[in-house]
């Protein structure tokens, strides 16, 4: 294998799946030893022409050039010979498996018969350390957190000395901290001349680590231009293909006075967080930051009944002690999960039974009326946005940001008092962000108490009344959203607030 | 590549429309799988033997369906949510088995042998809600896989009857057995009894899986019990009350299968689970749950015993090979059912 890095070029590429064309002839080449962000909406075509690069998806039409040598790759075996890896957006990772056996599957170092699990381990703990991930190559892969286990993805991806990376969505779960030394790594990768293609919603990040960007939209290619030409607006301009307007709306005053919807006292969940005070008005949207394993998820689980914890609850003024999450919506507190298809959504299921699955005693008197939940459907349809080609569809067929908009509907159904939404906007495109925002803000105008956990600063920082911030299971402050700055947030969270600079 | 895009984008969207419609259609063909099955079978039937196709060969058959029948539609509910229960063979052996010995007792000593069998189907159906909770409640409360719960109580209620009937068989009373053979042997309208509370137990399955809240919590538990969960569903609730369901399906089933006999053995029963299971599955529920249909189910077990009513018919394929060909269709429409979900 050469040391060089991997040009490529796509020429008219087509794709159908059945009947269905979603590449429509895209056609741009990439030079070896580039930082390429590739840009897009959700379902813009992105994912699936990277598939074919990388040997998961076949061409329907056109050609694939890799070092100027047409290919038809099979499997991603026969990509990754070229040197060619797709970092997954979802993991696929073995969860009963360590993680330097995750590292080496399918390519597994042998001494004789048996496996050299001490040369596996070896190299394995040299790759994590170049991701800055302090593991034991050891560890099974079920016991890491979600951050861990995207980079150890991205551990295994050099491991197997990548020459053409695609990393999709990769800072989505990380920690500033980790993000920064992922850009270090890729800094490293392009100076030892591998391409690396880029696919973040991210912008400011593509606009930092990125050489150059290029845009497609509804299975076309649109633009490409050097990085440091286009602004950030720009980008998103051109992912849309229209002007967009101001992300988020205006802010309205602080609601006051009155009994808070929520509140809550010295509440602990074993392991996560301790000694949690905090409460929400009707009206207020309050804002939770913190690093990954701050422990706000775990904090609300352990809220919701789903984790052992001890505390006082109040919802509106009335103690309460919250058994499961089917209690916690009869005393009018919904949860929003991160975990949008493992938690959030039956992705198998119909639009119509999703929506109403939290709310469904509203539609049985006692035998249910498909009617009533189809009127239902058909409104939370117009009232959140959601864009389906037919409501007929299953979940799984909605693209990311209208699954999140259906799964925002969802929890809305049983009319809570007070809405949890944990990274609502996670993994969704610029234009459903903004729809989501708008939305967040209607709930709060006609009083319900809204809590949104993000590791996207700016978007609490634009949203929020007041913002949160948790570090390592405690509760650091709660700022002011007016005037708020990343900095603050970030000092807060990293620990660093009242260390003199 | 310079030719105007309208064309390409009105083909587009005929594309997109049949694409919306297509799985649509296939699905439909999917559930019809097991119906066209059955019209291929007895159509074979009646070309292969003229008795086949007679109004009393088909009560026959209706009527042996009916146990299974029965159980595969309380089996329904378990393997939807993503459940199995493997004991009800052995379970209807031990309700048979306590039953008979229940009535022989409460015949002389309430004074009443009417009684006695009223209390007697009473008491299957009890024993059944009652078997059924305790599979429920170790499931859920006590977090063992249902695999090893309904394994092990598959052993347990096997080795009980064996112990109650001293190895040998527990024998319904004379007097008492004719008052209560009429539940087995009777008719209605033309229609023998069994065959009537198979309908009514498959319509009201029916009616609990798709039209209430209840059943739509089953689908969705199965589908991903993690969101259920998250959705404000009581998944442990919904669990246990689907092996109670099948509980109360298996005594009920008991209850119309004693008369049959009069008695109880420790073959009583005997893989029946398997019969039960394969109805389920060869009727288009996915053994990983999430979604199924008690039609299916419905149309899987008369074609079960539509085979072996064949098989008994003709000398093509031995009798004792029945089990074998039912084998075969189980693993032929898993083969057709692969890669749809």
């Amino acid at each position: 294998m050469t040391t060089q890095g991997v040009a490529v070029a796509f020429d008219n590429v087509v794709k159908a799946f059945g009947p269905v064309q979603v590449l429509h002839g895209v056609s741009f080449d990439l030079a070896p030893g580039r930082v390429y962000g590739l840009l897009g909406e959700n379902g813009a075509g992105k994912s699936t022409l990277m598939k074919i690069l990388a040997g998961y998806e076949a061409l329907t039409g056109g050609e694939l050039r890799v070092n100027g040598q047409p290919q038809q790759f099979r499997s991603s075996r026969e990509a990754e010979a070229l040197g060619i890896v797709l970092i997954h957006q979802e993991f696929n990772l073995a969860e009963d498996l360590s993680v330097a056996d995750n590292i080496f599957l399918g390519h597994e170092k042998r001494k004789g018969l048996f496996l050299d699990d001490r040369a596996m381990r070896a190299e394995a703990a040299a790759a994590l350390a170049q991701v800055g991930l302090a593991v034991d190559p050891a560890t099974k892969v079920r016991r890491l957190i979600v951050a861990e286990k995207q980079l150890v993805e991205i551990a295994k991806a050099t491991a197997r000395h990548a020459r053409l990376l695609i990393m999709d969505e990769p800072t989505a779960t990380l920690t500033p901290g980790e993000t920064e030394r992922l850009f270090g790594l890729i800094a490293q990768l392009r100076a030892e001349g591998v391409t690396i293609v880029y696919i973040s919603h991210k912008l400011d990040e593509v606009e930092r680590v990125t050489d150059e960007v290029i845009v497609m939209r509804d299975g076309r290619f649109v633009a490409r231009a050097p990085t440091p030409e286009l602004t950030r607006h720009q980008m998103a301009n051109l992912m849309v293909g229209r002007e967009i307007a101001d992300l988020y709306p205006p802010r309205d005053p602080m609601p006051t006075g009155g009994v808070p919807a929520l509140r809550v006292r010295g509440f602990s969940v074993p392991g996560w967080a301790q000694g949690i005070d905090f409460e929400v008005r009707p009206g207020e949207i309050l804002g939770f930051a913190g690093l990954v394993g701050a422990g706000r998820t775990e904090l609300f689980e352990g809220l919701l009944g789903l984790r052992p914890a001890s505390g006082t609850v109040e919802l509106q003024g009335q103690a309460v002690r919250l058994r499961s999450p089917r209690h916690a919506a009869h005393h009018g507190l919904t949860y929003l999960s991160e975990d949008r298809k493992g938690k959030g959504l039956h992705v198998a299921f119909g639009l119509r039974e999703n929506l109403t699955l939290m709310a469904l005693e509203q539609y049985a008197r006692p035998w249910l009326r498909p009617e009533a939940e189809r009127a239902a459907l058909a409104t939370a349809v117009k009232d959140y946005g959601i864009r389906a080609g037919s409501l007929e569809v299953k979940a799984a067929s909605l693209s990311g940001g209208n699954q999140q908009k259906l799964a925002l509907a969802k929890v809305l159904q049983p009319r809570p008092k007070v809405v949890v939404l944990d990274e609502p906007t996670r993994g969704v495109d610029v234009g459903a962000k903004r729809d989501i925002y708008f939305l967040i803000q209607r709930l709060a105008r006609e009083g319900l108490a809204v809590i949104v956990i993000s590791s996207e600063l700016m978007e609490l920082i634009g949203l929020a009344h007041r913002v949160a911030v948790m570090r390592a299971g405690r509760l650091e402050a709660t700022l002011p959203g007016e005037g708020l700055t990343e900095e603050a947030l970030i000092a807060h969270a990293t620990g660093t607030a009242h260390v003199p600079a | 590549m310079s030719q105007p895009d309208i064309p390409q984008n009105a083909a587009a969207e005929g594309a997109q429309h049949r694409a919306e419609t297509a799985p649509r259609w296939t699905e439909r063909l999917h559930g019809l799988g097991p119906v066209i099955g059955l019209v291929l079978l007895c159509i074979a039937g009646s070309a292969l033997n003229s008795d086949f196709a007679t109004l009393d060969n088909l009560m026959n058959v209706l009527t042996r369906t009916a146990f299974i029948g029965i159980i595969a539609v309380g089996m329904c509910f378990v393997i939807i949510s993503g459940g199995i229960d493997l004991s009800v063979g052995s379970m209807a052996a031990l309700i048979a088995g306590c039953v008979i010995l229940f009535i022989n007792w409460a015949g002389p000593a309430t004074g009443s042998p009417l009684l006695a069998v009223v209390l007697g189907a009473g008491l299957a159906v009890l024993l059944g809600a009652l078997f059924g909770l305790a599979h429920g409640l170790l499931i859920t409360r006590g977090r063992i896989e249902p695999f090893i719960v309904t394994l092990g109580t598959l052993g347990i209620f096997r080795a009980y009857l064996t112990y109650f009937a001293n190895g040998g068989a527990i024998t319904l009373d004379n007097d008492l057995s004719d008052l209560y053979a009429p539940v087995y042997y009777a008719s209605l309208l033309g229609i023998p009894v069994p065959v009537w509370v198979f309908l009514l137990v498959a319509v009201a399955g029916a009616v609990i899986l798709n039209r209430t809240a209840y059943g739509r919590y089953v689908q969705a538990i199965g589908s991903n019990e993690q969101v259920a969960r998250y959705a404000a569903v009581d998944v442990n609730f919904v669990k246990t009350l689907t092996y109670v369901l099948l509980g109360v399906c298996v005594g009920i089933a008991t209850l119309l299968y004693v008369p049959r006999l009069g008695s109880a053995s420790p073959t009583t029963g005997l893989l029946w689970e398997l019969e039960a299971i394969a109805a389920v599955i060869v009727g288009g529920t996915a053994l990983k749950g999430g979604a199924g249909s008690i039609t299916g189910t419905v149309v899987g077990a008369i074609l079960l015993s539509v085979i072996s009513n064949i098989l008994n018919l003709t000398s093509i394929i031995s009798v004792y090979l029945n089990a074998a060909v039912q084998g075969f269709v189980i693993i032929v429409v898993a083969f057709l059912q692969r890669g749809r979900r």
